[in-house]
């Protein structure tokens, strides 16, 4: 893979460490350059009253319409409850093969599962849903490797059974092997 | 899996066909799409497909009059039907008519993903029977169990043998062995492998969170829970579940671990509706499960139960020859991740290695590469940068917390105060770091 740059876009407030450490964790994985931005807008136009959730779809389209000129895949890092209208909800999703993704912490937080908070469990959640649809914007498809971090999770506990890291045959995918 | 398990979506809404297209895309299936019935009665006509999936309200024909015209055609399709929260009725009637399942809008996406899997596990035994007999067994997915002395090998055969069975495994072995990978192995090499692995830390929770962890439990059941919690059991239906430390469960969990394996069912915590699943289990240990049987420290029955087949992995110390491979993989592993031009060894500090004990077994030797690649010179990994013979343990520490401060400030000095790289170096935060300092009120030394 050729030298490529990623921008991580924070809509909502993320500490600054989980940023950083986010970054860090992108940067080594897919072996690239990585800009923090943040990102100004108006959730409320993205707000769906009648589902009480933000659209994951039309979010998407906002991030994709970024374009920054220096960076050849967006992700941006939401806090708040996606969903699409054919799902109850998403953690994130990105255009397969395309530019852009987004993420969010929302349904990732112990806390709404009635379990004492986790930072470090959040973080490291957080990360590897990064890294997926970051994935899926390099145009990898799910994976079906134990532990590689594109396996398929549609239950928060299912992250935790994969790592942070893509498997061998997906790297090799990307070129990064 | 050679072929690619293909679905057929029938929705008048764009929307859910081009989301639902994505992301049987994403999950690398064959996709096509139809606005109405009669355009999918046409493709099907040119086209198989494994899976329909259809709405029941649409214009034109509906999903219903389809099913029954796709029946008449092919009595072995799958046809899942998509309906409105108030059309249930409708659905139901839809499974009288050979559906096979149905799902209502907006789908969990956690429903879906177990709706279609159940719908492949029917194919796929298909195609399995005919392939079964001709297909190689061999190991796969054990790129990262490393090994070739006699032990190691011995422990893949088993894994080998053990894999296609659905035999409850115990896995044996001092800490830092690998259980955990043979367990993976086990998995990844298992028919299960395209459903989950999931594990579970017993020995790191008390006994109320593990029973919550293994059983779930329902949103009310604690305050704050506003999403039902699935347990580690149902997590892992069709899959395998791997309890880890399984020797250090309560006398009371060995007891409900005994009934589910019985029973295959149980019920969330707080809820009071039977869960069942179809999972197979591994367990692993550093204990004498055997001789705590016999001090009546763990139930017979249940030892019998998961002892069925037994893995021992043998010590590092014991299998030496391994060490220059093991030594080879992380440092090209960890020069890989930390994106550094590979390093070699000298021969002097391999030989070292190779007389070393390593209580900790290949986790110390992992760490003990990942530990000289960052502290070493970039090219040569030499005996200075590995941790053999120097003691850190000095005449003025006696307990555990004297230990940990002169730990953490022996590493701290060697990266200057530079808390991430520190924090980095000791596997733990930040914030966790910077406790410590407080704690142990730690100081550069020219400060001091
Ligand atoms: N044969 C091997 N080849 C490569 N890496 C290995 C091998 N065995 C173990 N490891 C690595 O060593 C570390 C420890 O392995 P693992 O967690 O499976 O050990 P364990 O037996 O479960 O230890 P514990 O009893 O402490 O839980 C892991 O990082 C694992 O990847
Ligand atoms: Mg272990
Ligand atoms: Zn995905
Ligand atoms: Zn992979």
């Amino acid at each position: 893979m050729s030298v490529q740059n990623i921008t991580l876009i924070s809509f909502g407030y993320f500490e600054k460490d989980v940023l950083e450490q986010l970054a860090e964790s992108v940067e080594r994985e897919f072996r690239c350059s990585l800009n923090l931005r943040e990102g100004h807008i108006d959730l409320s136009e993205f707000y769906d009253t009648s589902r009480r959730q933000y659209n994951g779809n039309n979010l998407l389209k906002h991030v994709d319409s970024l374009a920054f000129p220096e960076s050849c895949k967006t992700l941006g890092l939401f806090n708040v409850d996606l969903f699409i209208p054919i799902l109850t909800f998403i953690f994130g999703q990105a255009f397969l093969g395309g530019r852009s993704g987004i993420a969010s912490v929302y349904r990732l937080n112990n806390t709404s599962y009635g379990l004492a908070m986790d930072d470090n469990l959040l973080l490291d959640r957080f990360k590897k849903e990064v890294i997926h649809e970051l994935g899926h914007t390099f145009g990898l498809i799910h994976c079906n490797t134990t532990t590689c971090v594109m396996r398929s999770s549609t239950y928060v506990g299912d992250i935790d059974q994969k790592r942070m890291h893509l498997c061998h045959t997906c790297r090799i995918e990307l070129g990064l092997q | 899996m050679a072929r690619k398990i293909s679905i057929l979506i029938v929705d008048d809404e764009e929307s859910v066909r081009e989301s639902l297209q994505s992301w049987f895309i994403e999950d690398g299936y064959r996709v096509a799409s139809a606005e109405n019935a009669k355009k999918a009665l046409t493709i099907l006509e040119s086209d198989e497909f494994d899976i329909i999936l259809a709405d029941i309200k649409m214009p034109g024909m509906d999903g219903l009059e389809m099913l029954r015209r796709i029946k008449a055609h092919n009595n072995e399709a799958i046809v899942i039907v998509m309906t409105a929260f108030a059309t249930v009725d409708t659905a139901v009637k839809a499974l009288k008519d050979g559906a096979f399942d149905y799902i209502t809008k907006p789908f969990d996406p956690d429903d879906l993903t177990h709706l279609i899997r159940n719908a492949t596990k029917q194919i796929s035994l298909v195609d399995e029977n005919e392939n079964l007999k001709k297909k190689l067994t061999s190991l796969e997915n054990v790129e990262d169990i490393i090994g070739n002395s006699e032990a190691m090998k011995n422990v893949l055969r088993d894994v080998e043998s053990v894999a296609q069975t659905n035999s409850s495994v115990i896995i044996t072995g001092e800490s830092g062995t690998g259980k955990e990978l043979v367990a993976i192995a086990i998995h990844a090499n298992s028919p299960r492998k395209f459903f989950p692995f999931v594990s579970v830390h017993c020995g790191a929770l008390t006994e109320s969170l593990l029973e919550s962890e293994l059983f779930g439990h329902e949103k009310g059941a604690f305050t704050g829970a506003m999403y039902n919690r699935k347990g580690r059991f149902e997590m892992a239906d069709n899959g395998s579940i791997f309890l880890d430390e399984i020797a250090t469960i309560s006398a009371k969990m060995q007891v409900e671990l005994l009934r589910v394996l019985e029973s295959k069912t149980f019920i969330r915590v707080g809820g009071n509706k039977e869960i069942s699943s179809d999972f197979r289990v591994i367990c692993a240990t550093n204990k004498d499960l055997k001789s705590m049987v016999e001090k009546g420290t763990f139930r017979e029955d249940l030892f019998y139960r998961l002892n069925v087949v037994n893995i021992h992995i043998p010590p590092l110390r014991e299998r030496k020859s391994d060490i220059p491979l093991l030594v080879d993989y992380f440092i090209k592993k960890y020069c890989t991740t930390m994106n550094k031009p590979p390093v070699t060894i000298d021969q002097n500090a391999m030989n070292r290695l190779q007389e070393f004990n390593f209580p900790g077994n290949i986790r110390e030797l992992e760490n003990m590469i990942e530990r000289a690649i960052v502290v070493g010179d970039g090219k040569k990994i030499t005996l200075k940068d590995l941790p053999l013979e120097k003691t850190i343990v000095s005449n003025t520490v006696e307990s555990l917390d004297d230990f940990e401060s002169a730990f953490i400030l022996q590493i701290l000095n060697k990266y200057s105060w530079n808390i991430s790289r520190t924090a980095k170096a000791l596997k733990v935060d930040r914030v966790t770091l910077y406790n410590k300092i407080k704690k142990y009120d730690l100081k550069p030394s020219d400060q001091q």
